[in-house]
């Protein structure tokens, strides 16, 4: 019961911390290794606001949301957009910034037990004979909202088609009159939204450590890899699926290998079948 | 020709994701002959040749060559049984000297074993050997050609720059992915002599084309294929005069028009 | 004058001929334009142990040598061969490792530990990385950078060599001049060797696999036997590295496996300048004492040196190495247009 409960609420924490990361690659074929930088930003961000400009939390929440979404454009339109189509420039101008963002936090001073957000309501409830604090069940619940939200967005609204056709097929899409730039613009903000998002949901739980945004990145792209790209069924099945493994290694065997679960992950995936569960052909050749 | 099938391919199957790519090919080609592949676009040519090649690999069905099975082999081995292809997109490597490009061909085992083309190739010769085929191909020894980047070349040197790698490993079957096409009509005008010499060398030459007035100057025999599956095949005369390969390439207009 | 209606014109010295590679040679004169470049950055090499006095600043010459090998293997690995690696620290613990345990369980000494570490922790390596070698781009990197951390996270959890403490009294070198000179005769070698290797044919292969790997596949050459047979040679000039370090600070631990010696490589080769050789090396000399500098300064040289790899790699991606050598054989001037 213990590891079901768990199981599911680490499950959602994964969907959640990787969806930014999946929507960014997924669209316009960036491998934003800065993401886990940008989730450690939010928390530190927040705190900020509240405990030094003294707003009220929601405030700071949306604030805090605002400014990211602004930061990924920023990203996108001052560096990323150099590097554009040279993978391996992008990944490590992505990973630069990334380090350049978490070592710069680390220098700051972040660090210690101060860094807390205060949870969204205090309290717990019990489920099956076990206590269970809200703050998770709220984490469940923004979980399902995001989710359902990215699948609407992405099947209805007329940006989040374009998003898809994107994926696709970038030249076509750019044929059919979708500014590519300003498409990945977007995309790189809603991800670090996301990422704001779900560091906002999860980091109340825990201190905001720099390491974090270290973890954030390996488990965003275990998700991302295990699952297949653009394919969001993958995605959050194989959030299930890691985070299930993960909760059931610190159970049974020993919490050290919680993050080794997920990095073996990542290996056993890509060199056993490298399109991922549910990736499609296309996929597969670009990877092999 | 000595009529021996020294290529023979039984109930090639291939889908992709649902879609039925070859469906039961079967045919054989004899030593020496050029023998056409043809059908209208999407209809498998450039599956059937991956799959023969190993690039894309099979659902079902055999390849053999000389009698021995090559069906599941990686694509570089085949190639090292003197399997050859080109590629309908060519692929040289960009960032080196066009003569340089033949000395990856030339340092495959089967180049080192066989000597490379002409017997030479022995080590440190690689970059003769490789003028050298590039002059039996058409590029002038003396001219800037050979030693300009490959990402230089046009189009028609390209095309002969596919099939010097393919002769760089001395090879007993080229298949060959429609090196016509994208060609102007005087490059096509000397390219097939080309062909029509490596077939006096002894080579058998499996070409897929859509230019079907050269084809059928230099193939004996042609197989047609539609949506995966083999029409017909035959000499080219009887094979334009089917009812089939009429209506699968120009729906009921007379195929003949199409030359 | 409007900067619109000039541009810079490029003419080729009158040595360099037809094609790369071949020269011309006709006169000391010539001699000398090829041969001094070499010439400086060898004696350069040679003479930096001499120059420095202080013991600490030798101690980051040797360290500089190490990232030097690691640079040589990213950029063979990157430019010549077509995988990025994002492992440098993979490589380095490995050899690390294995030396240290060479060491003390067998008890040689480090003229035998540090070739055995070598060739075996390249084995060791490659033969974890077989398997990924299929994967392109991103995918191999992805790969690479998290092999590191699994190795070092799994050590700590199992609590296998020396686990978190690592493996002490490791043996050092006889004295500092030993240690040095090892080092930069290696780097010297390990350039120049590969120098050679990229321009013979076997080295063509490789940059055709960079370049297109069907078509290797096409001319009969097995595309995972190269990349593996190019993965042992960088991993191997990796672990040698590892090996030196183990030796030098007498000590084999997971922060072998920091993120320092993947990170440092990459800034030096795209600041060096990728696909020289040269250029990562001299891009390790320039970095790591600048790295060792802003020691004081905690984290913030990580920060530091993030941003001039991002700044090099937005704004001059071709690195110092490829500009130096355009400027050394070619002219430039202003013409009207």
């Amino acid at each position: 019961m213990d590891i079901l409960i768990y199981g599911i609420i680490n499950s959602f924490s994964l969907a959640l911390m990787a969806i930014g990361f999946t929507l960014v690659y997924g669209i316009s074929r960036l491998p934003n290794f800065a993401h886990g930088a940008l989730y450690v930003v939010t928390g530190f961000l927040v705190w900020s606001l509240i405990n030094l400009l003294k707003l009220n939390y929601l405030v700071s929440i949306l604030l805090a949301l605002v400014i990211m979404g602004l930061v990924g454009a920023a990203i996108y339109r001052f560096v990323l957009i150099r590097v554009r189509g040279m993978a391996t420039s992008e990944i490590i101008a992505t990973y630069a910034l990334g380090l350049a963002i978490l070592e710069f936090l680390r220098w700051g001073g972040f660090k210690g037990m101060t860094y807390t957000l205060p949870v969204f309501i205090e309290g717990s409830v019990t489920i099956g004979g076990i206590p269970v604090d809200l703050q998770r069940i709220i984490v469940i619940g923004i979980g399902i909202i995001v989710i359902s939200f990215m699948w609407l967005f992405t099947h209805f609204s007329k940006t989040g088609l374009a998003f898809r056709g994107m994926a696709q097929d970038e030249h076509a899409a750019m044929m059919l009159g979708i500014d590519s730039d300003r498409m990945a613009v977007i995309a790189m903000a809603m991800g670090s939204i996301l990422a704001g998002l779900s560091a906002i949901a999860l980091l109340p739980l825990g201190n905001i450590v720099v390491e974090a945004g270290y973890n954030v990145l390996i488990l965003s792209i275990a998700v991302c890899i295990v699952g297949g790209l653009g394919s969001w069924v993958g995605a959050i099945i194989a959030s299930f699926m890691i985070g299930f493994l993960q909760i059931i290694t610190v159970a049974y065997i020993e919490s050290h290998f919680q993050m080794v679960v997920a990095l073996l992950a990542i290996i056993v995936t890509l060199i056993l079948k490298p399109s991922g569960l549910f990736g499609r052909q296309k996929e597969l050749e670009e990877r092999v | 020709m000595s009529g021996e099938n020294i290529l023979q391919v039984t109930n090639v199957c291939k889908t992709f994701g649902g879609i039925q790519a070859l469906l039961n090919v079967t045919f054989a080609v004899q030593r020496g002959e050029v023998f056409g592949i043809m059908g209208p676009n999407g209809s498998g040519k450039t599956t059937l040749i991956n799959c023969i090649t190993g690039f894309t690999k099979m659902d079902s069905g055999k390849v053999l060559y000389k009698g021995k099975e090559i069906s599941h082999k990686p694509p570089h081995q085949i190639a090292n049984l003197g399997v050859t292809r080109t590629f309908q997109i060519m692929r040289p490597y960009y960032s080196l000297p066009t003569y340089k490009n033949l000395v990856i061909p030339l340092f495959s085992p089967r180049a080192r074993r066989t000597g490379g083309w002409r017997g030479g190739g022995k080590l440190g010769d690689r970059e003769t050997v490789s003028i050298d085929i590039l002059e039996e191909i058409g590029f002038e020894r003396d001219s800037f050609v050979p030693y300009k980047l490959a990402s230089a070349l046009p189009t028609g040197y390209l095309k002969r720059l596919e099939l010097a790698r393919c002769l760089a490993l001395r090879p007993d079957v080229i298949l060959c992915d429609e090196v016509f096409s994208g060609l102007s009509m005087s490059e096509i005008a000397s390219m097939v002599p080309l062909i029509e010499k490596l077939q006096m060398d002894g080579i058998t030459l499996i070409m897929v084309e859509h230019r079907l007035r050269e084809l059928f100057r230099v193939a004996s025999r042609v197989m047609v294929l539609n949506f995966g599956q083999k029409l017909t095949e035959g000499i080219p005369e009887k094979v334009m005069q089917d009812e089939r390969v009429r209506e699968a390439y120009l729906g009921s207009e007379k195929a003949s028009d199409y030359i | 004058m409007d900067i619109q209606e000039r541009r810079k014109e490029r003419l080729d010295r009158g040595i360099k001929v037809r094609t790369e590679g071949i020269y011309a040679v006709s006169s000391w004169q010539e001699v000398t334009y090829l041969v001094l470049p070499r010439l400086i950055l060898i004696v350069g090499l040679l003479l930096l142990p001499l120059l420095i006095p202080s013991l600490y600043w030798k101690r980051v010459v040797s360290i500089a040598g190490i990232y030097g090998l690691l640079a040589l293997g990213f950029d063979f690995l990157a430019h010549f061969v077509g995988l990025v690696s994002l492992g440098g620290a993979f490589f380095i613990g490995v050899g690390g490792y294995t030396a240290a345990i060479l060491d003390k369980s067998l008890g040689l000494s480090p003229a035998f530990t540090i070739p055995m570490a070598a060739v075996g922790g390249a084995f060791v390596c490659t033969l974890l990385l077989f398997p990924a070698l299929p994967l392109r781009g991103v995918y191999f990197a992805i790969v690479t950078l998290m092999y590191p951390l699994a190795l070092m996270r799994i050590i700590e959890a199992l609590n296998i060599f020396g686990g978190t403490d690592g493996i002490l009294g490791v043996s050092s070198f006889p004295n500092r001049w030993i240690e040095q000179y090892c080092i930069i005769f290696t780097v010297i070698f390990a350039l120049f060797g590969l120098r050679r290797l990229v321009n013979e044919d076997i080295g063509l292969v490789f940059r055709g696999v960079k370049d297109n790997d069907q078509a290797v596949r096409a001319s009969g050459l097995s595309i995972t036997f190269y990349k593996a047979i190019a993965v042992f040679i960088a991993s191997g000039l990796g672990c040698l590295g590892g090996a030196y370090l183990s030796h030098i600070y007498m000590w084999s631990g997971i922060s072998q496996f920091a993120l320092d010696f993947s990170v440092i490589p990459i800034a030096a080769t795209v600041i060096g300048g990728g696909g020289t050789l040269v250029g990562p090396v001299l891009g390790c000399f320039f970095l790591v004492p600048i790295s060792e500098w802003l020691r004081e300064f905690g984290t913030l040289r990580i920060v530091f040196y993030s941003v001039i790899l991002m700044a090099f790699i937005m704004f001059r991606s071709e690195g110092i190495m490829v500009y130096a050598q355009r400027k050394y054989h070619q002219f430039e001037r202003w013409v009207k247009v």
